[in-house]
């Protein structure tokens, strides 16, 4: 498989701040690849190095192959959808969606041709005529997307491209752009700080931490193995258990991560590890159960088929083999 | 509910009185220009005439003057369109050390008194052996002209988007294409307000034209010149109506443009 991007080595530092620090990246070509990670932890600037608005302090950049370094964001084979969308205010729909053909001297009939495709594409037919201030916000970001796609790039670069729209919206537009990822089979490289938009649009996911990517993997991966506590923190929903007490639940002696659903609850006598039960929610088919364990505490999703639990309940604690998965911390 | 009354009334008689102590005088101006009366104000009026319309007409001083007007604010305005505009950009699309300072010391020529200005640009065409000529005039105008532009060149500026530039860029178009595609039509009417503002201020200055003049006169001193020489007054009040409506309608102009461009640029939200 053709490599996309590559980072080798790469920082990019402002003063003292280390923005990106030594990152090695890799992203296969046709991946729909997802930059997560808190604000400041480097996604952006990450992708401002791939696009060609900064330039990295140490390290190489290569595009398919090519090292990029210097090349200029006007001659690179990447188009980049902004965070605030950046239409050009005074110029129509279609115009703005034609620019990039424009400025490289295709003739006007054959621009708002190619121009009108796209804007079929994203499903805008009849808003060629309109400006910029005239759309809704959903539609802005579909114009941004038609005129980063006219100049048929090799790779498409989103800044957190749903971030300004309301819920409802953002999730169909993930429908959309996952399907049209699928369907042009570009690459598309995604920041975003949203864990549930990288987990159900990405092939592929880099969890960015303070300069650094801490983790590169599938979304089941990335969700299932988190490799440290920052990741199982910021991406699952799982339990972080201290190194003590996964010891005593049969793991090994490190911070280890643990989903609710592996953990079951038995009759507290005679039990390895035990705790106090502090909340009952009930969840339908299930119970969500938040047991306390020293300083712990834990949460575990119960079927609601077997015993049944109260708030207040002594329990011991027993996980299914296998389940505890240790991270690299183990202090 | 009386009180109110009273203190409204009280308040547009306030307003009133505001607008006639501002606008009479110029009223009399006007008024002045159809008098009868060549040698002084007298009030009222002896008579009414239009005669003094043809004698200014006729006059070949005041087209003089004028046209030395016209050609000093044209040119100062156009070196403040460049000036200013390039200044602007620097300012608001770069951080460099001095940046705040580089932005106040743009300004600053415009809160100097004009006699200040006007004695240290002698000065500097003295020790540079620069002989006094139009072209020395058209520099002064620069001075002030340029900070006009400036202010309004910057505040379009900041409301750009620096996103929108580098969209273009993502694009393909190289930074002349950008400027010409993106940045000046989102500052064009900026630069038309700051450049017509530039040339009214240009248009009627007086003092700095004094010290940077050689043998010319500008409309402005020409009019100074001609108080003092009592012969066919009411001259000097027909080119002071034409002034007047000169620089009041790029003023006008500037004031429209600017107020409805406010949602031109940046709007990428």
């Amino acid at each position: 498989m053709t490599v996309a991007v590559e980072f080798k080595k790469v920082s990019r530092h402002f003063g003292a701040v280390k923005a990106v620090d030594e990152v090695d990246l890799k992203i296969d070509e046709g991946s729909f690849f997802a930059m997560l990670g808190p604000s400041g932890s480097g996604k952006t600037t990450s992708l401002r190095l791939i696009s060609g608005f900064d330039q990295p302090s140490a390290g190489s950049i290569h595009i398919f192959g090519e090292a990029c370094e210097t090349t200029p964001p006007n001659r690179r084979p990447v188009n980049t959808v902004f965070q605030d969308y950046a239409l050009f205010p005074h110029l129509t729909i279609r115009d703005n969606v034609a620019y990039g053909l424009m400025v490289r001297g295709v003739k006007k009939s054959l621009r708002h041709q190619e121009a009108d495709e796209m804007l079929s594409l994203v499903k805008l037919d009849s808003y060629g005529d309109r400006k910029p201030a005239q759309l809704s916000g959903g539609q802005r970001q579909r114009v941004a997307l038609a005129r980063a796609l006219v100049n048929k790039p090799r790779v498409l670069l989103l800044d957190e491209p749903l971030g300004a729209l309301d819920l409802k919206l953002r999730e169909q537009m993930q429908e959309e752009l996952k399907a049209l990822q699928q369907r042009l089979g570009i690459t598309f490289v995604f920041v975003t700080h949203d864990q549930t938009e990288a987990l159900s649009m990405a092939d592929q996911i880099a969890v960015f931490n303070e300069g650094g990517i801490v983790q590169t993997g599938t979304p089941e991966e990335v969700y299932q193995r988190p490799r440290t506590k920052f990741v199982a923190d910021f991406v699952g929903s799982s339990n972080l258990v201290p190194p003590q007490i996964s010891a005593q639940l049969g793991g090994q002696s490190r911070w280890s991560s643990l989903k609710p659903e592996a953990l079951t609850l038995i009759k507290h006598e005679g039990a390895g590890v035990v705790g106090t039960i502090k909340t009952v929610r009930y969840l339908g088919a299930t119970n969500r159960v938040t047991i306390q364990v020293g300083e712990t505490e834990l949460s575990a999703l119960l079927s609601n088929s077997g015993a049944s639990w109260n708030k207040g309940d002594h329990v011991g604690l027993q996980v299914k083999p296998g389940a505890l998965y240790a991270m690299e911390e183990s202090t | 509910m009386r009180s109110d009354q009273r203190s409204s009334k009280w308040l547009k008689l306030a307003a009133i009185s505001g607008l006639l102590f501002l606008h009479l005088p110029l009223l009399l101006i006007f008024l002045y220009a159809f008098t009868t009366e060549a040698t002084s104000y007298q009030f009222p009026p002896p008579g009414l005439t239009l005669d003094w319309f043809e004698v200014t007409w006729n006059r070949a001083d005041v087209w003089e003057a004028l046209g030395l007007s016209v050609k000093v604010a044209s040119i100062s305005t156009v070196i403040a369109l460049v000036l200013g505009t390039l200044c602007a950009a620097a300012v608001s699309r770069s951080r460099f050390f001095g940046r705040e300072a580089i932005s106040l010391l743009v300004i600053l020529p415009i809160a100097l008194p004009g006699i200040v200005t006007g004695i240290s640009l002698r000065s500097a065409f003295n020790l540079a052996d620069i002989p006094y000529s139009t072209l020395t005039i058209i520099l002064g105008h620069a001075t002030f002209c340029v900070v006009v532009v400036y202010n309004n060149a910057v505040a379009r500026f900041r409301r750009l988007s620096i996103s929108m530039i580098e969209a273009s860029m993502d694009l393909g178009a190289n930074s002349f294409q950008t400027f010409r595609y993106i940045v000046l039509p989102n500052i064009a009417t900026a630069m038309l307000a700051g450049g017509m503002l530039a040339f009214a201020l240009s248009f009627d200055e007086v003092i700095v034209t004094t010290f940077t003049a050689g043998q010319q006169a500008t409309l402005p001193i020409w009019m100074l010149e001609e108080l003092v020489r009592p012969r066919q007054r009411p001259v000097t009040n027909v080119v002071a109506m034409v002034v007047v409506l000169v620089t009041f309608l790029p003023i006008l102009g500037a004031y429209y443009l600017t107020r409805s461009g406010t949602d031109t640029a940046g709007a990428g939200k």
